[in-house]
């Protein structure tokens, strides 16, 4: 191949062939191919360029030759002529080399059983690094010095005392070689190796700060107003008005809106509602259930029950008194064949009997529970008087009696001595009676407790009740006296009470039970506050007078009055408590002091209580404001509805009515007569359209004043084999369950549970009843309007046809003789006149 | 001052108003239909109501503005009317 160029230490020349027999190189003899390479003597190229001066082929390299380090300078014989001449020289000792020792081209070996040879420790090449250590090491530079110490022979073996010294006592006694700073240099040591460790440093330390940060505890804050003038100017002022002519039509698109629809009422459930609601479907699918049917043979033989109480409190405990059946004994007030009157009380847990008993000087007609201590049982008797018990000492036994036999088994020690007891009925004897003189002939009838908001003076004005009990009772009877007690002692009474034995001595088949002492003061001489007399117009029978409810809390009394309903086994002391003066208590204005009382002849009387000054200065009850003969017999219920407080039911034998308060004339519903005697009448607790009827044949109707008017939703014939004497619905509220108890003539008393449908109100049930109320109040004024219209077009018309009539003056008999007489008068004149005429006329008179 | 009354009196003889109160943009009631304590109160508790709610819809967007507001409840429904300077509370008990 051919180079053009050449490397700048490969000269191409030519060597002439005496050159070439000179040196020794003659081409293709003594160099060839194979061994194409001649060292030539520096010194004979130098010779021969001495020798032939210009003339000699290596004159061009004189110089470098000159130069050449070395010895020999390689000659090669080009025979491919690379270099365009036939033989080239070598000008530098490297390019010799490079030519004679031309590197191999790296043959690629055979990778067979490559062995990785163990890489061999490479000789040492010493950086430079030995100095240092060199001068680290410590290395002795003298010979070490030895010195030999040993004591004289003599002291071998020789006692030796040891002793302290101190060093620096002794002078010289210590060599010591301080070191000191030497001057001849001072080296400022610049660099020094040390070695750091991070330690992280604890420490704890505490701060207290002062609090000065003000920290509200409590805010009171009145809300801020405005005084009248600045609101006055607002009113005025423009802003307002443009404010509300921008607002107004929003707002009463709104307002429309939510009128025309409710867009949150939900569908669904308010049609699921209905299904509770019997009246919709008008059929009624279960019947009364009976759940106790309580009676006691051994007490109540013969004898009928005449009022019905549920204990208010306690669960499950149902008082009824029982009174002889037969008519007569109404006048005797001793019998031969003693009974004791008694009122029971039964239990819905333990049936094995009555739980209690209270016995009563005579039969008792009508009973109830104080309504702010339910052990106060006063009830009204026969014989017209009134009885107080107390029944505290037997709440726990009557307590007991919810949890079963449990309370037996706590004390066993006594079980077997309490045996006979537990057998044996408790008997309270009633701790105190009216005084007789007081008492009237006829029975009381009915007996309420005046509610503890509110009580009355001797005048019959209300006032405020300061202690918030119920201690005052109305009692009514058919001899024409409504008359008011008081529970509280008076002042004539305190002596008496004094001497006075209890009762419990003297009456020994009783069980030794004491009588509590609560009503001591009262015993025997208890008399009426004050008493209305109908003067005999009418025999009230029952009553019904308005529960008010005081919504001011008289101060510092309430918490008392809470305290006694919480724990009721605090029980004022009655004997205690004291008529206030009439003075120092605050009348209640508003207090209705109007009562509704139904009599015996079937008159509904509205009447007023509160007793007036007459002329003669004594006081009198007022005249009835109202009275009206509705039903045709007795009337036996006269109850206010538990919803309404100016809504009344009264029930008299053949119908019902009911009563609006303030609406004179007349019932604002009165039912068609029925054929059946109704005995006895409630309303219903839950529902406020909803009341039950009793019947003479036992059996109950179910009347819905929102289903039909004309006639009960429902009858449950039969409920009882005898007579209903009385109704009275319960709600126990712990256990959601309605109740109704019915008692009869043969003295049973069976406990019904009220279907469903007849104790779930229906959906706005009060709301749609006082409609009906109101629809029906409306009703009858317009019908009284209008009747006063007729009676008032009547009489008009009655006037319009007399004045049409001519005047007939009226003439009495002997104005009409008068006028036969002249009449005849003028009628003989007439017929003289006429005879005359005719020529016939006989003159009678001149004849004569 | 007569037309302040005649827009009462319009609003009130909607069907089911119970009551209106208007109220100045602190909260302070102006004029009312209520007894004094519930007026107080409602304007009280309306007004933070109003500004809250208010302050809320302007977060969201700046450019919107609280017009109306109605609370919606079991026995009655109250509706606020907001306004730069004042707002006017009606209480409605709608019929069923």
């Amino acid at each position: 191949m051919r180079v053009i160029g050449h490397p700048d230490d490969i000269f191409p020349m030519v060597l002439t062939s005496a050159t070439q027999k000179l040196f020794g190189c003659l081409a293709d003899e003594d160099v060839t191919g194979e061994s194409p390479y001649k060292l030539l003597k520096k010194d004979d190229i130098i010779q021969d360029i001495k020798t032939r001066a210009a003339v000699s082929d290596f004159s061009p390299v004189k110089q470098t030759v000159l130069d050449y380090p070395e010895d020999e300078i390689l000659l090669v014989f080009d025979r491919d002529f690379t270099y365009d001449q036939c033989f080239y020289l070598a000008l530098t000792p490297e390019a010799k080399k490079r030519i004679l020792n031309p590197p191999e081209p790296e043959t690629p070996e055979v990778l067979e059983n490559e062995v990785n040879k163990t890489p061999e420790p490479r000789k040492w090449i010493p950086q430079g690094s030995e100095q240092e250590v060199e001068k680290e090491s410590v290395k002795e530079t003298r010979e070490k010095l030895c010195f030999k110490c040993s004591i004289v022979r003599r002291k071998f073996g020789a006692p030796v005392c040891f002793s302290d010294r101190n060093a620096a006592d002794a002078k010289d006694a210590f060599l010591e070689c301080p070191s000191y700073e030497d001057s001849r240099f001072s080296i400022k040591q610049m660099q020094r190796d040390c070695g750091i460790q991070a330690v992280p440093k604890l420490w704890s330390s505490s701060a207290q700060t002062q609090w000065k940060v003000l920290n509200n505890n409590s805010t009171q804050y009145m809300p801020r107003e405005q005084s009248d003038e600045e609101r006055e100017s607002i009113l005025k002022s423009k802003s307002l008005k443009n404010f509300l002519n921008s607002v107004t039509p929003r707002v009463l698109h709104a307002l429309q809106q939510t009128e025309i629809m409710n867009v949150f009422i939900d569908d669904w459930k308010a049609l699921g509602a209905g299904n509770d609601d019997s009246d919709f479907f008008g059929q009624v699918s279960e019947g009364l259930m009976l759940f106790r049917a309580l009676s006691d043979q051994t007490h109540t033989k013969n004898k009928k029950i005449s009022c019905v109480n549920w204990h208010p409190t306690i669960y499950g405990i149902i008082a009824v008194a029982l009174t002889e059946k037969k008519k007569e004994q109404l006048n005797e007030s001793t019998k031969v064949d003693v009974r004791p009157s008694l009122i029971i009380f039964y239990s819905f847990s333990d049936t094995s009997g009555p739980q209690l008993l209270l016995e009563c000087p005579d039969d008792i007609f009508a009973f109830e529970f104080c309504p702010s201590d339910p052990n106060i049982v006063v009830g009204g008797c026969i014989n017209g008087q009134v009885v107080l018990w107390d029944i505290s000492a037997h709440v726990t036994h009557l307590q007991g009696t919810q949890a079963g036999g449990k309370k037996s088994s706590i004390n066993p020690d006594t079980f077997d001595l309490d045996d006979n007891k537990e057998k044996k009925t408790p008997i309270v004897c009633y701790c105190a009676v009216s005084s007789i003189e007081s008492g009237l002939k006829a029975p009381i009838t009915d007996v309420q407790w005046l509610p503890p908001t509110f009580e009355v003076t001797r005048t019959g004005l209300a006032v405020e009740n300061k202690s918030n009990l119920s201690i005052q009772v109305v009692t009514c009877s058919p001899e024409g006296s409504i008359m008011f007690w008081d529970v509280r002692a008076t002042k004539l009474s305190r002596h008496s009470a004094s001497g006075k034995k209890q009762k419990a001595d003297q009456k020994s088949q009783m069980a030794p039970f004491s009588v509590p002492d609560t009503f001591k003061h009262l015993d025997q001489t208890w008399k009426p506050l004050f008493r209305i007399d109908t003067s005999g117009e009418y025999a009230p029978l029952k009553f019904s007078l308005e529960h008010y409810t005081c919504y001011e809390n008289n101060t510092g009394v309430t918490t008392e009055g809470n305290e006694n309903d919480d724990s009721s086994e605090v029980i004022p002391d009655y004997s205690q408590l004291r008529v206030p003066s009439a003075k120092t208590l605050k009348t209640l204005e508003d207090v209705n002091t109007k009562l509704y009382v139904g009599t015996e002849d079937g008159e509904i009387v509205y009447a007023d209580w509160k007793l007036l000054k007459d002329d003669s200065g004594r006081l009198n009850s007022e005249k009835p404001l109202h009275c009206s003969s509705i039903h045709h017999w007795i009337v036996n219920t006269v109850q206010r509805s538990p919803f309404f407080k100016d809504i009344i039911l009264t029930v008299g034998a053949w119908d019902f009515a009911i009563w609006r308060e303030g609406v004179m004339g007349g019932p604002i519903i009165q039912s068609p007569s029925s054929e059946q005697v109704y005995t006895v009448g409630c309303w219903s607790l839950s529902r406020p359209a909803v009341f039950f009827l009793g019947k003479e044949d036992g059996s109950i109707e179910v009347w819905n004043l929102l289903a039909k008017t004309g006639a009960p939703v429902q009858v449950y014939a039969h409920v009882t084999k005898a007579k209903i004497t009385c109704i009275k619905p319960w709600t126990a509220s712990t256990s959601k369950q309605h109740f109704l108890a019915v008692t009869d003539d043969l003295a049973v008393v069976h406990v019904f549970r009220i279907p469903k449908t007849f104790y779930v109100p229906s959906r706005s049930e009060y709301l749609n009843v006082r409609k009906y109320f109101e629809l029906e109040e409306d009703r009858l004024k317009d019908l009284l309007r209008r009747k006063e219209l007729w009676a008032k077009e009547k009489k008009e018309i009655e006037e319009l046809k007399k004045k049409l009539e001519p005047e007939m003056p009226k003439t009495t008999l002997e104005e009409e003789e008068e006028k036969d007489i002249k009449d005849y008068k003028d009628f003989l004149m007439l017929e003289e006149s006429v005879l005359k005429d005719l020529g016939l006329w006989q003159d009678t008179s001149k004849k004569e | 001052m007569a037309e302040v009354e005649e827009t009462l009196k319009r609003i009130q003889g909607q069907k089911g108003v119970q009551g209106i109160i208007i109220v100045n943009s602190e909260g302070i009631p102006i004029k009312t239909t209520l007894d004094n304590a519930s007026t107080m109160q409602y304007a009280g508790l309306l007004h933070q109501l109003v500004m809250k709610a208010r302050s809320t819809v302007r977060d969201i967007d700046p450019q919107n503005d609280l017009t109306f507001m109605r609370v919606r409840s079991k026995k009655n429904e109250i509706m606020i009317a907001p306004d730069k300077d004042y707002f006017l509370i009606v209480i409605q008990n709608p019929s069923d």
